[in-house]
């Protein structure tokens, strides 16, 4: 019972948060400046990381594809075929996000739970600056933008990674780009954009959220910053399920 | 001026403020002391909006900060500046971006003019050429000093500081408290200072409040703080031993 009033209680306090955040800025040209940086601090940030697991990922698909199915029966374009639609569907929408999750979303709590302690947020609120907007809406917005980038980038590195197989002589060129080629549904790169924007509002609102309302000391930013990754995950995890089943 | 009418504040129960009614003065520097956990964070914190209390008035030279909505509260508090007991500087922006935030938020200036103005205000707390440097690579001392630059950027009517020597030497102490008592004087604003420091109290307390328990104990200025006969202000005061030597010197010349 304590359990559901407090879920309750942190559901109003989110909504409530939100609807201070996602309202008009003060000024525009600070909320360009801190968009702009967002876009940087939380995307251009992460490209490294996302190319570098998207290319292994992909490769790993395309060699236990490869390893799995092998048959006489199965055509070897199979093999493209499959990791094309595993990178695309769900590996860089869905799981990219949930290890984006841990790394923005612990970042964006910490980051937000350390101005709040050293009351940084209270010198804002002091000033009469909407301090909610100033500080989330750029991190929704700028997250929101540069995620899609990041899932075409992901899909683009598995792709490279899965061609990079060919040459430890598992599958050939040829047959891996008629495989990318086979039957290829452009909604279904849509439905990976779709899903991203979604999985971004909840990174970063989650972690804002959570960071925002941070009370204590450095233990409290630190479990704060826990509960951002971990609640962000299971929203994530619940979206996909609801968004599979709507767009495809 | 800033008058505070039958304050109430409790937390789950325990009443912090209890029946508090002060008035603090324009153009000067008032005071409100007491000791750690007698409600002087609390009332700095309600006076300010960070919290709201249960009962009671907080008139703003006749307007009345509970009751106004939060539109009118945003507004009003455009025209306080604050300084935090950890200076509470942006840590990403540089000194002269700190000082330039509330101008950049509120001012209609362009952008040469909001430098300029960040440099007077820098000049004036005696740390110009000190804005490309980053808060982290400043003294608690210098941080204090932009923090006031910061408050008084946008020229404000109110200024609050919460235990603004809190963890600085006697000296730079000195340094910050002629800072704040110089600039309520030449702006004519209301200043508020929330401070447990007796070379504060005596240096620039020229209106003070003393709180106990979440009370008003006694209120008047620093040159009738040493006659004051309220017991608990005298064990405030008194808990140090040089006071004590200054009162009884003091006593034996009177």
């Amino acid at each position: 019972m304590l359990t559901l009033k407090g879920a309750l209680t942190d559901t109003g306090r989110y909504v409530q948060l939100m609807g201070r955040a996602l309202s008009a800025p003060d000024r525009m040209r600070m909320f360009f400046q801190q968009y702009v940086t967002e876009m940087y601090q939380l995307g251009y940030n992460s490209i490294g990381i996302v190319l570098i697991i998207s290319f292994f990922i992909g490769a790993v698909i395309c060699l236990q594809i490869k390893l799995n199915i092998q048959s006489p029966w199965m055509p070897q374009m199979v093999v493209g075929y499959t990791t094309r639609e595993i990178m695309l569907l769900e590996f860089s929408s869905s799981i990219m996000c949930l290890i984006l999750a841990g790394k923005v979303g612990s970042n964006i709590a910490s980051e937000l739970g350390t101005m709040r302690i050293t009351q940084q947020i209270d010198a804002l609120d002091i000033m009469g600056v909407n301090s909610a907007n100033y500080l989330i809406l750029p991190k929704i917005a700028g997250l929101m933008t540069i995620m899609p980038i990041l899932v075409t980038f992901s899909v683009a590195s598995g792709i490279i990674g899965a061609f990079c197989t060919s040459f430890l002589g598992t599958t050939t060129i040829d047959e891996l780009i008629v495989g990318f080629h086979y039957e290829f549904n452009q909604w279904f790169f849509w439905c990976g954009i779709i899903k991203a924007v979604v999985y971004a509002f909840i990174i970063a609102s989650v972690s804002s959220y959570k960071g925002y309302t941070v009370e204590g000391g450095s233990v409290e930013v630190g479990k704060a910053s826990t509960d951002a990754v971990v609640l962000s995950s299971i929203l994530i995890l619940f979206a996909d399920v609801f968004l599979t089943q709507i767009l495809t | 001026m800033i008058h505070i009418e039958h304050l109430y504040k409790s937390f789950d129960g325990r009443d912090v403020l209890k029946d508090i009614n002060a008035t603090f003065e324009n153009g000067k520097v008032n005071l409100i002391i007491g000791q750690s956990g007698s409600g002087k964070t609390v009332l700095m914190k309600n006076i300010v909006g960070l919290l709201t209390p249960e009962r009671g008035s907080i008139d703003y030279d006749g307007r009345d900060f509970v009751s106004m909505t939060k539109r009118e509260k945003i507004l009003l508090r455009r025209e306080m500046g604050m300084i935090f007991q950890s200076a509470a500087l942006f840590d990403s922006m540089s000194v002269l971006d700190n000082v330039m935030f509330p101008l950049n938020m509120f001012s209609d200036k362009c952008y040469a003019d909001r430098v300029k103005r960040a440099e007077e205000c820098l000049a004036r707390v005696n740390l110009a050429g000190t804005g490309t440097k980053f808060p982290k690579e400043l003294s608690g001392g210098m941080q204090k000093r932009v923090a006031i630059a910061r408050a008084i950027a946008l020229e404000p009517k109110y200024l609050f500081c919460d235990e603004p020597n809190s963890g600085l030497d006697p000296k730079t102490s000195i340094v910050i408290d002629e800072l704040i008592q110089g600039i309520t004087h030449e702006m004519g604003i209301t200043t508020i200072v929330n401070t447990h420091d007796m070379n504060s109290v005596m240096g620039i307390g020229e209106s003070i409040i003393f709180i106990c328990k979440g009370r008003v104990e006694w209120h008047g200025s620093n040159t009738e703080i040493m006659d004051a006969t309220n017991p608990q202000l005298q064990d405030f005061i008194f808990a140090s031993d040089i006071l004590r030597q200054v009162k009884e010197a003091h006593d034996r010349e009177a």
